[in-house]
């Protein structure tokens, strides 16, 4: 058996939404280099929707893979939705990930959390 | 098309080796240890294997025992020194930090068991000194394990010098030489070397057998008991196949160590040099000192497995020290032993080439590794934060 799933090699092979927002309405960072893991989530958000998202990662294939899937899981989707985002749905449309990776999901879910979080603080000093 | 450049974690195996196996896996079928025709004539066999592999390293065949490879030789070899130095109240051993983990897996045991392991510090270009050894040894110093030629990285050690030290200092000395038989000169008796260990798929032979040479005098232990075979030090009916293309692969080997050492050193060498030119990089271990098929390199900004499997996607293997490939969340121990920091130590690749290996497929690989790097390095944050300024970069 492959180590990846086909879903996971594709996603990797043809990453969707890599790249920079300018302007971002909120971004995330999270895990370190020396765990071998970064991911940054950039969003823009009009009207309570993700109009757009847009990663970067350093890291190894099921990362690269879980930040694509995981961009492409909340474009378009109200805020509420994103934010509900959880680490078992991005390995679940990955068709699974190996136990070991399981984490690269986990940095997906948390890096959208923080440019939510971001957005929201961005908001409020707005206010 | 596919480029195989993962040597270093095992060799296709060669025309002669697959011959010289057949007849054994056909009708070459008794058991050594049966006292009939049939198996006597396997036990010739494996008295010829022994003598030829044994002429190899320069040492009597009754020196030689054969396991299944590496690991268990490995095993073997630490496992005896240390219960004869507790015999004699030793419990000291040491060793270096970049060994392969069947030596440091093993020393970490007989740590729980009340043995001190002292493991010697790596200089950045790879090697071992000679003095660093003699500074190490103790009263109650049992047995020194330094391998012969490190797996990630290639560099070779001072063996004989290390030899002669424990030799002088009446400690037991044993090398894992897994990843030089077959590649270097190895003279045991010229090398002061006590106990040396080699697998045969490392150099064109089968999988799953190895051997353990222990000079005559050193006492060795058995892992596995049920049989007189080995001398009674390795139970189990022999892997006569096995043993067969191990014998002609190593003959072979050693029969073109020089021939392949130029050829391969000349296309490691090309290989180091168009790797070089990417921004930002670096070649882990002394670029002479090591193995003629060894290339090994730090990139910065980007991680290993995903280097990895673009190049397969190209049709090349390879290989990384990263945490990824490891399974464990640290990068290459090798990597770390040699100073290189965790965040350059993800971004490592280890090409090893073979004899059959060209110079077209060595300048298609420089070609591809610059792609991979740069694709990779584009969607990376880390890089990102390194061109800007935001961050420093490790490798100048």
């Amino acid at each position: 058996m492959a180590l990846y799933s086909e879903k996971v090699m594709e996603h990797f092979r043809h990453p969707r939404n890599v790249g920079v927002i300018e302007n971002a309405d909120g971004i995330g960072e999270v895990g370190n280099a020396k765990c071998g893991d970064i991911m940054k989530i950039y969003l823009k958000i009009e009207d309570g929707i993700i109009e757009d998202a847009k990663f970067e990662t350093f890291g190894c294939a099921s990362a690269i893979a879980s930040s694509s899937m995981a961009t492409e899981l909340i474009k378009g989707k109200p805020v509420s939705e994103a934010s509900a985002l959880t680490n078992k749905a991005v390995a679940e449309a990955l068709d699974g990930l190996p136990a070991h990776k399981v984490h690269c999901s986990v940095l997906a879910e948390e890096a959208i959390k923080k440019a939510l979080q971001d957005y929201y603080g961005k908001l409020s000093e707005g206010v | 098309m596919r480029i195989y450049l993962d040597n270093a974690a095992t060799t296709k195996m060669s025309r002669t080796a697959v011959d010289a196996m057949l007849p054994y896996l056909d009708t070459v079928y008794g058991n050594p240890s049966s006292l009939h025709s049939a198996g006597q004539e396997a036990a010739e066999a494996l008295d010829n294997a022994r003598e030829r592999i044994a002429k190899c390293l320069g040492c009597p065949g009754k020196e030689i025992i054969f396991t299944s490879g590496g690991s268990e030789a490995d095993n073997q070899a630490i496992l005896s020194a240390a219960r004869a130095g507790a015999r004699k109240g030793k419990k000291h051993i040491i060793t270096t930090a970049f060994e392969h983990h069947a030596v440091l897996h093993t020393l970490k045991k007989l740590e729980r068991e009340g043995f001190e392991v002292t493991l010697l510090g790596v200089h950045e270009d790879g090697i071992v000194l000679p003095e660093q050894v003699d500074d190490a040894i103790r009263e109650d110093t049992c047995l020194v394990t330094v391998m012969y030629a490190n797996n990630e990285i290639g560099t070779i050690q001072p063996i004989k010098a290390i030899g002669g030290i424990c030799r002088d200092r009446g400690v037991t000395f044993h090398t894992d030489a897994v990843q030089a038989a077959g590649h270097l000169h190895i003279d045991v008796k010229e090398q002061n070397i006590d106990m040396l260990s080699l697998s045969a798929h490392k150099f064109h032979g089968p999988k799953g057998i190895g051997a353990l040479y222990a000079r005559k005098g050193i006492s060795l232990e058995a892992l596995i008991e049920g049989g007189a075979q080995e001398r009674g030090k390795r139970a189990g009916t022999e892997n006569i196949p096995a043993i067969m293309g191990m014998a002609a692969a190593l003959e072979e080997a050693c029969g073109s160590i020089d021939e392949n050492a130029r050829k391969l050193s000349a296309l490691r060498d090309k290989l180091i040099e168009g790797l070089s030119e990417i921004p930002h990089s670096i070649l882990n271990g002394d670029a002479f000192r090591r193995l003629p098929g060894n290339v090994n390199f730090c990139f910065e900004g980007i991680e290993g497995e995903s280097l990895l499997l673009l190049l397969d996607d190209k049709g090349i293997c390879a290989s990384s020290g990263s945490a990824c490939t490891s399974g464990s969340l640290d990068p290459s121990h090798v990597l770390l032993a040699i100073g290189r920091v965790h965040d350059i130590a993800h971004g490592s690749l280890r090409l090893t080439l073979s004899e059959e290996n060209t110079e077209e497929e060595i300048a298609y690989t420089v070609r591809a590794v610059k792609e991979a790097v740069e694709y990779l390095r584009g969607m990376s944050p880390v890089w990102r934060a390194l061109i800007s300024g935001e961050q420093e970069f490790i490798i100048k």
